[in-house]
Formats: C-alpha cells, sequence, structure tokens
C-alpha cells in the first residue's frame, strides 16, 4: 500500500509538497478551503523569479544553494520557465549599489552599454552599466499554479474543500501565515506589488533596479504586461496598500523606463509573506504533524527544496541537513 | 557611559533595526555590539499600530532600551502625532524626533523640528531630536526643552562620516552638560571612533551595519571603534605637533 499524506493549503508551498510526494508514488490529498489558486494565497503575489544568485546578496548561502534546482524542478512539473537571466541596473548617482551587488553576487557579469543594449535594447540610454546574471531564470506564478494543480488532478491527487472526517494519512501543514497560531515564531512580512500593461515596453527578463531605500523589479509576463515588486514591510498586514508605498514602486519603475509613465494600472496587489525569525524556511515536526513553512520572499525558488526534503524525510526516513526541526516529545 | 533623561546607558552605541537581512541577523548584531539602544521605526518598518507586533516582539526581546522614532514624517503635525502612537506602543515617553525636511536626502526640517520638539516636550515627551549641527539650532531646541541633542554626521545612509567636524566640535564645546549623540552619515568605525574623540556621547547607526556584506561583524567592529574612541577622549589626547618645519637649528648637527 502507498504511503498517503493530507496536505493543509494549496498554495505553492502545499501544490510543490503535493507534486514530489505524488511523483513518487504517494496518494496524496490537497486540502484548502479558498479553493483553486487564488489572490487569498500568497504566492498568487509573487514575482516568480528564479533568482538565487541575486537572492544571496542579502540572504543566507543555504537559500542560493537550495535555489538553485529550483528552475530545473519547476520545469519537469511542465511549468514555462524562461532561462533568460537577470538584469541588474542603477541610477548614475548610485553606482556604489552595482559595486557592491556585484561583490556579494558572484557570477554577475558585468556589462556595458552595449552590452546592455544587446539584451535589454529599451533600457540601454538610462544605464551606461548593468550586470547580468545568466544563470536565473522566472515563471509566471499564476499560471505555474493553476497549471501545476490540474497536472496533479490528473495525476490522481484529491483537492478538497474541508478534511474528512477520518483522515489515514500523515498531516503535512503547508498554511502559510495562516499556521500563525501553531507556529508562534512565524510572522508575516508584508508586501506590495502592482501589474500593469505597457505594450511600449519590451523587456525579456526580470530587470532590478537597486536603490538605497526603494529597491524595484520589473518581471515581464508577456503581452505588455508587466510585475512591479516589491515592498518589504515588517507587518503582517495582509490588505492594505500605502499610496507611499505604490508611488515609490511607481517611482521606481518610472525611472527605469520612462514608458512606464504611460502604463495602465491593472492590480496593486497586497499580501504579507510568512518567514521565520532567520528568514529561512521550515520543516517542523511538532507532535504528528509536519509543517513546512517561513518560504519568505522564495515560494517559488524554495518550495521544492522544502518538498524534496520532506519527501526524503516521509518516504526514505532521510533527514534534511538543514532547515529541518524536530519539536516532538522525546 | 552616557545618560539619558536620567537613564544610564550600558553602551555608546545605539543601532537602527532597518535593513538587516533577518530579525535573527539583527538580533545577533545587537548582542555582539553590545548596543544600548534600539531605534525603531513605527512608520517605515511596519504597517504601524498591531501589524507589526511580531517584529516588536522581537525587538523587546534584545532587552535593550526601546527609542521609537518618527523617520518618514515630513511635518511638525505628523510627526507630533506619529510620537503619540509610538508612547501608546512601546509604553515610553522616548521619542526620537525627525521631521525631514527633504525627500530625496532625508535633510532635517529645522524648522518644523523645533515646532514639533516644543509641543512634544510640553506633552512631556522626552525628545531625541535628529538635527542638523546648527549651533543656533541646538540652542532653539535645549530651549525647548531637549536635555539630548543628536547631529547629523553626513546625510542619512551615505556612510560620507563627519562632514563637518568644526561644526560638531563647536557643539561640543558649546553644549558641555548636553548629552551629544552623532546620528546618521557614519559609514566606518574609524568615523565612529572620530565621534568619541571629540567627546560626543554616543553615536547612532543603522546602515552601516544592516546593509555590510557581514552585519554581525561590523556590528562588533563599530562597538570596538566607538570603544576606542571614548577610551582617547577620556585619556586627554596629546596635541599634534609639526616638526616637518625646523624652529631652530638643530643642536649637535656639526657633529654628523
Amino acid at each position: 500500500m502507498s504511503a498517503r499524506f493530507d496536505i493543509l493549503g494549496g498554495g505553492v508551498c502545499g501544490l510543490a509538497m503535493a507534486a514530489e510526494l505524488a511523483s513518487r508514488g504517494a496518494e496524496v490529498t490537497v486540502t484548502d478551503p479558498a479553493g483553486p489558486p487564488g489572490d487569498h494565497a500568497c504566492s498568487w503575489w509573487a514575482g516568480g523569479m528564479l533568482a538565487p544568485d541575486c537572492e544571496g546578496v542579502s540572504a543566507e548561502p543555504e537559500v542560493v544553494r537550495q535555489g538553485r534546482r529550483a528552475a530545473d524542478w519547476w520545469e519537469a512539473q511542465g511549468a514555462r520557465v524562461a532561462r533568460e537571466g537577470t538584469i541588474v541596473v542603477a541610477l548614475r548617482r548610485d553606482q556604489g549599489e552595482l559595486a557592491t551587488f556585484a561583490r556579494r553576487a558572484p557570477g554577475a557579469v558585468s556589462l556595458d552599454r552595449d552590452g546592455l543594449a544587446a539584451l535589454e535594447p529599451q533600457i540601454a540610454d538610462q544605464f551606461s552599466a548593468a550586470l547580468f546574471l545568466p544563470d536565473e531564470a522566472h515563471l509566471a506564478p499564476r499560471e505555474t499554479l493553476t497549471a501545476l494543480r490540474a497536472r496533479l488532478a490528473r495525476a490522481g491527487v484529491t483537492f478538497q474543500g474541508a478534511l474528512g472526517g477520518a483522515r489515514e494519512g500523515q498531516v503535512i501543514d503547508c498554511r502559510g501565515l495562516a499556521a500563525r497560531d501553531r507556529l508562534p515564531d512565524l510572522r508575516g512580512v508584508k508586501g506590495e506589488m502592482l501589474v500593469v500593461r505597457s505594450p511600449d515596453v519590451t523587456l525579456s527578463r526580470p530587470v532590478r533596479l537597486l536603490h538605497p531605500r526603494f529597491p524595484l523589479y520589473i518581471v515581464p509576463r508577456g503581452d505588455g504586461i508587466f510585475m512591479l515588486g516589491a515592498t518589504q514591510l515588517e507587518s503582517g498586514e495582509r490588505h492594505r496598500a500605502t499610496l507611499r508605498s505604490v508611488m515609490e514602486l511607481m517611482n521606481a519603475a518610472y525611472a527605469l523606463h520612462p514608458a512606464f509613465g504611460e502604463a495602465e494600472l491593472l492590480e496593486i496587489g497586497v499580501d504579507a509573506r510568512p518567514a521565520f525569525p532567520d528568514n529561512q524556511p521550515r520543516l517542523r515536526r511538532i507532535g504528528d504533524r509536519i509543517y513546512a513553512n517561513g518560504l519568505f520572499r522564495h515560494g517559488f525558488l524554495l518550495a521544492p527544496a522544502l518538498a524534496r526534503m520532506s519527501a526524503d524525510l516521509l518516504l526514505e526516513g532521510k533527514t534534511p541537513e538543514v532547515w529541518y526541526e524536530d519539536h516532538r516529545e522525546r | 557611559m552616557p545618560v539619558f533623561y536620567g537613564k544610564d546607558i550600558p553602551s555608546r552605541l545605539m543601532l537602527g533595526t532597518a535593513q538587516y537581512p533577518s530579525p535573527a541577523i539583527l538580533a545577533e548584531a545587537f548582542r555582539q555590539s553590545g548596543a544600548g539602544i534600539a531605534t525603531v521605526s513605527l512608520r517605515r518598518e511596519a504597517g504601524g499600530e498591531r501589524a507589526g507586533q511580531a517584529f516588536w516582539s522581537l525587538i523587546e526581546e534584545l532587552g535593550v532600551a526601546v527609542l521609537p522614532n518618527t523617520a518618514g514624517c515630513h511635518s511638525a503635525r505628523e510627526a507630533v502625532t506619529t510620537a503619540r502612537m509610538a508612547r501608546e506602543l512601546f509604553e515610553t515617553n522616548w521619542i526620537k524626533l525627525e521631521v525631514i525636511g527633504h525627500a530625496d536626502t532625508l535633510q532635517p526640517d529645522p524648522f518644523g523640528l523645533l515646532e514639533a520638539a516644543a509641543q512634544l516636550c510640553a506633552e512631556g515627551f522626552e525628545v531625541f531630536p535628529y538635527c542638523t549641527e546648527d549651533l543656533v539650532l541646538c540652542e532653539r531646541l535645549v530651549e525647548a526643552g531637549c536635555k539630548v541633542l543628536m547631529p547629523w554626521g553626513a546625510p542619512i545612509g551615505t556612510g560620507l562620516g563627519l562632514n563637518n567636524i568644526y561644526g560638531l566640535r563647536s557643539l561640543r564645546a558649546h553644549f558641555p552638560d548636553i548629552p551629544l549623540v552623532v546620528d546618521a552619515g557614519l559609514g566606518l568605525p574609524s568615523q565612529a571612533a572620530r565621534a568619541m574623540e571629540l567627546g560626543y556621547d554616543a553615536v547612532l547607526l543603522n546602515t552601516a551595519v544592516a546593509r555590510a556584506g557581514d552585519p554581525v561583524a561590523m556590528a562588533r567592529g563599530f562597538a570596538r571603534a566607538v570603544e576606542a574612541g571614548a577610551l582617547a577622549a577620556k585619556a586627554d589626547p596629546m596635541d599634534p605637533r609639526d616638526m616637518a618645519a625646523p624652529s631652530t637649528p638643530v643642536l649637535g648637527k656639526a657633529f654628523l
């Protein structure tokens, strides 16, 4: 008889978990009262950048190490992964930021204006220098989550709105911030983002604008649609975007490319990322439950690693080397 | 060690709590540096009120005195409102008063600052004004009831160090009994040591530590520099001597 799992939460963490376990032959049920992936899930608002090198500038080395395998994993799930790398720029007076970033992101290739023009011709007028991280990738979170759910359903994973009466499987709690009642050290880190339509702008890959106070990234979604993100505030508040934040994002986008001034504003998104104090994820065993949480701003980057660790632990008895905590009574 | 509004502080290093890679690194930077005061921004780092509770709890666990600030306020009225919120949230009369006059450089607005300081002192707040090194402004702030002054070294986040040594020395000489803190603009421990050598009571910084590649190591570096500078100030340093141009013929030269 195959192993059975009850996964709580159908965001990026829960779906990645379901995909990994199901692909190894387990019988999986995903329970999410909110239904299919949508704006209730933090990952719905994600940038979808698989950018371990860029993240490594401020994140722990383990995030980089685990994140390097994310693009392959998502591709294996049938996701459309664009392997176009990342461009990093800074305004003229903030060139110091670019130098610091280059030092701290091994693998960053320095580009002059011509080099930038070859990759992103539309922003080469504004920037005489840039960095290129060729190994990075991006995907479209909403399309990816929706497609993955459909794929899992076809593969026999059960999706339901409420837990059944008699549970037989191992429960894996992937509810993100909703699991705060069980994980007291989990906190919310608020993020605000915009979705705009700007047919005049063409970008082939995520572009990060470094700024001492208002860093910005822009991710092209195709068809002239762009995601602009994201603020990072120490707050669990999930619903109110402030004018200040929206203005900062818009200002930065306008500085990156004046054509964004004519963009149509499609969405203002807000949510809070679930994070532990060191901003690294955890697989935590409490009683008979497993909690997978704390993906912070690295949902798509690290959910595959967390899923792999869970499957190794629960199906093969291999204790993960990192991010695993056993809180059971001994 | 400095005494602010009657409270003894065990360290001359004060640290801000923004921009760290994670709260865990922030906490370690505090532990390793022995910083005695943590400044927290009510407006900027958190959505305000209870939403940032998880983060406030982490700050409280540091076990240091909390100095809430009014960062991000652009008018006296806004700063006063924020200060009142901070008093309720953190149950302290202390407030680091920032009234920003210029959105890009974050240069203080001396006029709004003085207005807000007078109002807050009258309401029983213990005000730590973030100001420029302008002597007259500082005199007015003291008249308004401030018993600590926090002149900048350079604009916030620039890491340029002490831009006006003369002005900072002048403040020290004119306010021998008011605790003085260099706030903002420090990028390197040597700059913090210099502030201490000028006889300042403490330094307050954030970006230099939080945005260093290794914030914990940089926090330790600043702690040692502050200690070194304070020791030097206490030790009555020698004055520099100019030996490059001899004033009298060197005795015995004929024998060489």
